[in-house]
């Protein structure tokens, strides 16, 4: 019977049916940051549990690593509080720690495939939502709580029911100066942000055929922002390529069964779907959040949506998303003022991104208007960046170049937006409060789009700015 | 390990209104910097219910009927759509539980939220959109009146009022027989694991 690859990654890891009627299914990667994990092992040595593999769990710290900062302690004690505690655990329990002093720290989802540890055709685990990311190389990768980090660490198995399938088709070539976010962005916006629930995305068709495996990074990511808790692309030859001769990758004398087992995993034709979508690369544009979710999002040409427009539940959060965002129903978005631009995030944080725009950002200069902070996504991202130069061409622009971090994606390190700034950011979440200020601003876009706010000091179409 | 069996959660009731409510309202990023989920009770919904002047902002977790359930320990929390969507982060739940809420009911919840509260014995039951919207403004009239949400029978009552309500299967079963934290189920498997493992060229090294 013809299979899709969730189905195949799930049999292959189930390890049986459990008394409530959920699987019990083998995780065979699992990642754990500074945020989640402390509690788990607390709860670890409360029960008196060891972890059961440990070399199957790696650790990094990324959301409260100040990005300004190279020297420990932390000016933030908490922060220092926290970096040590994950130190302590990994050494305990034997966890491999990709730590600062490595030069192999980064944001979680950008740690895992830079090392070779994500892998086609695997389970992945990490108490952090946009763990689907891992999902770009063929793998079910999925966000948990910290109680499931806990059953992670101390049996690598999680109780879990499957998930429908919804495969999402884009055909086509995209336009100039319309990249992966902006695929991303608009799918959610057609399908909602609670559109996902209960489903797993398969994100297929000739667009992704070809994208690199740092777009459809971009794409996987942002998953969970359309409520499904995981999405893929099946694994092809630049999966293959993309993984050989990192550091985790198998090694030659394993890499040809690797690959003809990798492969094995991908959809099989005539598979059966539980819902497909279908869209056209030719449509989609350079899209924005103008709202307090991701889904409230248009094309930078159009105007925000009006009132009137709306049903009853989307009024609702729209009127509210106006009232927060200081902007006007039935008005266009292009020209409005921007305060800050953020370039980083496990979504745009990587060096494709980097190197994109400072394609286009020679010989421009960031608007005095404007803060702008560049901050890649790892270590081995911001060495590669500085080896191509790419650091030069950002500071003489005027962005800020920071250390590898989740910076500026959340309130979790000194990196915050302060009082009701806009910040024109290449990250996942325009939640409220999400960049740090209660009453601070966010609208998503491409990274190519952020460059072009910081430039202008506004809100704008980058392909007007540029010549794309 | 025993735990209880959550078969019915008595409780005052609180209406926190509006849909895709996600994990940064209810428990802001910066109260993510911890080691522990103690104190985060008092955090819970911070920057909902206090303004950038540190001044109080009308909220339903503000109200005499909120100090009620956190003093009772024990609540139960009407909620929209797609409630709990955002990051996977246990100290939401974890902060309403602290907060004195055992259960949830609404119109639908964010996977991982769900699997959060489920884990620490809260029970999520969902309502169709218009007995959602009859129960919200039930609790609302009634603050005094206790909703029972009972986990066998799959309803919501209070009042005279009675609402069909659901729940995942699994969830339920979890609940009702005082396994809802799957830890002793998945510790037992121990040898099936090994087998599985051991079928997995990645895992073994390759
Ligand atoms: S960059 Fe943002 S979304 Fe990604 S792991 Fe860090 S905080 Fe989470």
């Amino acid at each position: 019977m013809a299979k899709t690859l969730f189905q195949k990654v799930w049999e292959a890891h189930t390890v049986r049916k459990l008394p409530n009627g959920q699987t019990q299914l083998f995780i065979g990667t699992h990642l754990i940051h500074e945020v989640t994990s402390p509690q788990a092992f607390g709860m670890l040595r409360d029960l008196g549990l060891k972890v059961k593999y440990p070399q199957r769990t790696f650790a990094t710290v990324d959301h409260i690593v100040p990005t300004n900062e190279l020297k420990e302690p932390y000016s933030d004690p908490i922060a220092q509080e926290m970096i040590e505690a994950l130190r302590k655990n990994t050494k305990d329990y034997g966890i491999r720690f990709f730590d600062t002093t490595t030069g192999t720290q980064g944001i979680v989802h950008m740690v895992g495939p830079e090392q070779g540890i994500t892998q086609p055709g695997t389970t992945i685990a990490c108490g952090d939502s946009h763990t689907a990311t891992h999902g770009a190389f063929g793998a079910i990768a999925f966000g948990i709580g910290t109680t499931q980090v806990r059953d992670v660490l101390a049996t690598q198995t999680l109780a879990l029911s499957p998930l429908k399938v919804r495969r999402i088709e884009v055909n086509g070539k995209l336009a100039p100066g319309v990249y992966a976010k902006d695929v991303i962005l608009h799918i959610i916006r057609v399908l909602g942000v609670n559109g996902g629930i209960g489903f797993a995305y398969e994100y297929a068709g000739t667009t992704f055929d070809g994208f690199s495996l740092e777009e459809r990074m971009t794409v996987c990511n942002m998953s969970i922002e359309g409520g499904a808790r995981c999405g893929y692309v099946n694994p092809d030859q630049k999966t293959f390529d993309y993984i050989k001769g990192k550091p985790f990758a198998p090694k030659a004398a394993d890499w040809d069964a690797a690959v003809a087992r990798w492969a094995s995993f991908a959809s099989d034709a005539g598979c059966r779907y539980d819902d497909v979508k279908v869209f056209k690369a030719e449509d989609i544009r350079p899209t924005v959040t103008w709202g307090i979710t991701p889904g409230q999002a248009i094309f930078i040409d159009e105007k925000m949506p009006a009132l009137e427009t709306l049903n009853a539940a989307d009024r609702q959060t729209a009127e509210d998303a106006y009232a927060h965002m200081k902007l006007a129903p039935n008005t266009p978005i292009k020209g409005t003022k921007v305060d800050v631009c953020f370039l980083g995030s496990c979504t745009n944080g990587r060096i494709s991104d980097l190197r994109e725009v400072a394609k286009y950002l020679k010989g421009r200069k960031v608007s005095p208007s404007v803060k702008a902070i560049v901050v890649p996504g790892s270590q081995l991202t911001a060495i590669q960046a500085v080896h191509e130069g790419l650091d030069k061409i950002y500071i003489e622009a005027g962005f800020e170049w920071r250390g590898a971090g989740c910076s500026m994606c959340l309130a979790m390190n000194p990196d915050k937006l302060v009082g009701d700034q806009l910040c024109a950011s290449s990250s996942n979440r325009n939640f409220k409060g999400r960049q740090g200020s209660q009453t601070g601003r966010t609208v998503l876009m491409s990274p190519l789009m952020v460059a072009a706010a910081a430039i202008t000091g506004q809100v704008t179409d980058a392909r007007e700015v540029f010549k794309v | 390990m025993s735990l209880a069996q959550i078969t019915q959660v008595k409780a005052l009731a609180l209406a926190v209104p509006g849909d895709d409510i996600d994990t940064d309202r209810i428990i802001p990023a910066r109260f993510l910097r911890c080691v522990t989920f103690d104190g985060l009770g008092e955090h819970a919904f911070r920057d909902e219910r206090t303004g950038p002047d540190g001044k109080e902002r009308p909220h339903p977790m503000n109200s005499a009927q909120a100090a009620r359930i956190a003093a009772a320990k024990q609540g139960v929390m009407v909620v929209g759509f797609n409630f709990g969507c955002g990051s996977s982060r246990e100290h939401a739940p974890q902060s309403l539980w602290r907060f004195g809420f055992t259960a949830f009911v609404g119109g639908s919840f964010a996977e991982i939220f769900f699997g959060n509260s489920t884990t620490l014995g809260v029970p999520c039951l969902t309502l169709s959109k218009v007995d959602l919207a009859e129960c919200d403004a039930f609790v609302r009239a009634n603050p005094d009146v206790e909703v029972t949400v009972d986990v066998v029978q799959l309803t919501v009552s209070a009042g005279a009022k009675t609402w069909k309500a659901d729940i995942a299967a699994s969830a339920r079963d979890g609940l009702v027989k005082g396994k809802w934290d799957p830890i002793a189920d998945l510790l037992e498997g121990a040898d099936a694991v090994a087998k599985t493992a051991g079928g997995l060229a990645y895992v073994a090294g390759k």
